[in-house]
């Protein structure tokens, strides 16, 4: 271990694990209203990026109205995909449900790489680069002196939106009625279609919602990494989160989040180069860890099965 | 459907009753389909065969995933990464200990499969898409394994180059020689497929995949057969990684992505879940429907010059997916089913039904 480097690992840890907290949400929203595991997520995160980016870059708008129409726009993506890719797939096998968000995923990717291709972009930049927050801590380096923390500002700023956006969509499953209705559905579909929820509304909101914070990942995520197809492979590790956290909780994917972030930081720390590249796959092996000891993740619901 | 027998043909013995191949000229039709495969090389041009080459290496491991996801209903998207396992390890064989095809080809097979107990190992307490996870896992940990341990050995991120297999005096250097190799495989693979889906093996697999937890209440034993269809998968995903990395003659960690676990995902649900002949049609269909991609690709550029070089890349998983999608909602049976009904209406006519 590195000790020195610790505290600064393990906050830029924390920090990059907000945005994967917001992709998580995601996936989190849509489950805990329909029942459906969606793999397509990070290609829509890449087009709301891709998208915004069209509009900022490309069409010249400014930079706000370019991301209210591509949160916009993602809400009618993900409408449409509700509509002709989810509906017909109602009542089918867990197998064909999983099936069609991948091909979808393929799909979309093939979407993007058709129409904006391959290379590498620089989205316009929302928070300043140049100065970075510092943080004086009372730890001490070899020289004796008081070490201190570097902070992006676009690291903490996502990190501050990305839990904001859980809070919010918390606060909106818990008070709106819409929210309400949705966890009402995700109880059991027929029974609540009897008692009189609009069950296909109540699904295309949360896919357009889920489209909504998917673009709001997309952005804050190639504001800090840049903009290329692999954004899209950031969800990879939005899954572990999710399953740490517990599929059907909200306030899982903030605590997933951190913990994987956090994880991906204190490894970094390693002095050995072979533990040091475990970071790429510490979301799996915490995954591997979290499937055998305890498949609910943190804060899931214990679900007991009858004949 | 299998009942739809047609006039005056009588099931006179158990034997007769069971056998797949009921008449003599469905054993001349069988015995022409081979002879004609393998004398491809006589009238086929190289890149024909070199395609049938990679399809029958596809139908091996999607023959592994049918064990494990139609048969079992265990769904799995990390049969690349048993492949890529089987690969490795007939390379390091052959390579670094000088053995021959013969024996490298069920050791890679064997290997792979323990590898594939490992991550099996979940499915004893997790189901549906938290074992699909599990799987999802194995494919990104097998790969970072081969490229950051052992690197003196595995070679990182480069990968290693494989020599070609070499038996009974023969080279087998070029697609055409290596197509003889291929295809002895598939014929053992399938016949090995036919005799699990109709043993007891296959018959709790069925039952597992129906309900498990009723299954289990049955007497049939969860723990074993999970793990020995996680096993089976990964032996079939191992021979035919081996069969791949000799016949491409490299690998590394990327040969075999997650693109190409879902691509076995989709090919199984095109052909037919839990049929026999699900893993040939689906694979040959994905097959031919990504070789079209790639030659109608630079006819797309005109139209999208953003994309310039990237269309063949963007038109193969814009293609599969979309089929994918049609047929998940058209066709949910796979075109084995419609083969199926198309038998029977033959059967049948010139009734309906």
């Amino acid at each position: 271990m590195n000790w020195q480097l610790l505290p600064q690992f393990a906050v830029t840890g924390l920090l990059a694990g907000g945005p994967l907290a917001l992709t998580a949400l995601g996936l989190v929203l849509i489950f805990k209203s329909t029942y459906i595991f969606n793999f397509a997520q990070g290609q829509m995160l890449m087009m709301g990026a891709l998208v915004t980016w069209w509009l900022a870059v490309e069409l010249g708008l400014p930079l706000w109205l370019a991301i209210i129409l591509a949160l916009f726009l993602s809400a009618l993506l993900g409408l449409v995909i509700e509509r002709f890719a989810l509906r017909p797939m109602t009542g089918q096998p867990l197998l064909s449900i999983i099936l069609m968000t991948l091909g979808l995923s393929q799909v979309l990717h093939g979407l993007a790489l058709l129409i904006f291709g391959g290379v590498q972009r620089n989205f316009p930049q929302i928070f300043s680069v140049a100065d970075p927050y510092k943080i004086t801590t009372s730890f001490l380096n070899a020289n004796g002196d008081q070490i201190t923390i570097i902070l992006k500002q676009n690291l903490v700023w996502s990190f501050v939106i990305a839990i904001l956006g859980v809070l919010v969509i918390s606060a909106f499953f818990r008070f709106t009625k819409i929210g309400l209705s949705m966890r009402g559905a995700s109880e059991d579909h027929e029974l609540a279609q009897s008692v009189g929820l609009r069950i296909h509304r109540i699904f295309g909101i949360s896919w357009a919602l889920a489209g909504v914070v998917a673009t709001m990942g997309g952005i804050l995520l190639a504001t800090s990494s840049g903009l290329d197809l692999s954004l899209s492979v950031v969800v990879l590790a939005a899954f572990p989160v999710v399953l740490l956290g517990g599929l059907e909780s909200i306030p899982g994917t903030i605590v997933g989040g951190l913990l994987i972030g956090l994880s991906q930081g204190l490894v970094s720390v390693s002095k050995v180069p072979l533990i040091r590249n475990m970071s790429e796959i510490m979301p799996y092996v915490v995954l591997m860890i979290i499937l055998l000891i305890r498949p609910e993740g943190l804060f899931g619901q214990k679900r007991i099965e009858r004949i | 459907m299998s009942v739809m027998r047609p006039a005056g043909e009588f099931d006179t013995s158990y034997k007769y009753d069971m056998a797949t191949i009921r008449r003599k000229w469905q054993w001349w039709l069988l015995l022409v389909l081979l002879l004609a495969l393998y004398s491809l090389p006589f009238y086929a041009s190289q890149s024909v065969v070199a395609l049938v080459n990679r399809i029958a290496i596809t139908i091996i491991a999607v023959q592994g995933l049918n064990i494990l996801t139609g048969y079992t209903g265990q769904i799995s998207l990390g049969q690349a990464a048993f492949m890529m396992t089987g690969g490795y390890i007939s390379a390091l064989l052959v390579n670094n200990f000088g053995f021959s095809f013969i024996i490298s080809l069920p050791m890679a097979a064997l290997g792979a499969g323990i590898i594939g107990l490992i991550f099996g190992l979940p499915s004893l307490r997790v189901k549906g898409f938290y074992l699909t996870m599990a799987t999802l896992a194995a494919q990104f940990i097998l790969p970072w394994i081969t490229r950051n341990t052992f690197p003196e050995i595995l070679n990182g991120a480069q990968g290693l180059n494989v020599q070609t297999p070499v038996l009974f005096g023969l080279d087998f250097n070029t697609p055409q020689k290596y197509l003889l190799l291929s295809l002895t495989v598939l014929v053992i693979s399938t016949i090995i497929v036919h005799n699990i889906s109709h043993s007891r093996l296959g018959r709790a697999f069925v039952a597992i995949r129906d309900h498990d937890l009723a299954a289990e209440l049955l007497g049939v034993n969860l723990f074993k057969y999970k793990l020995e269809a996680f096993f089976l998968a990964a032996v079939f995903a191992g021979a035919a990684g081996a069969l791949s990395a000799h016949n491409i003659r490299h690998i590394n960690s990327e040969t075999f992505n997650l693109i190409d676990s879902v691509m076995f995902l989709g090919m199984l649900v095109i052909g037919g879940l839990g049929a026999n002949m699900g893993p040939i049609f689906g694979a040959i269909v994905v097959e031919l429907l990504i070789e079209f991609a790639t030659l109608f690709g630079p006819f797309f550029i005109g139209y999208f010059p953003s994309t310039a070089a990237g269309a063949v890349q963007a038109l193969r998983p814009l293609f599969f997916g979309a089929t994918l999608m049609l047929f998940l909602i058209f066709e949910p049976k796979g075109l084995a089913h419609r083969w199926q009904l198309i038998k029977a209406a033959w059967r049948l006519r010139p009734f309906s039904h």
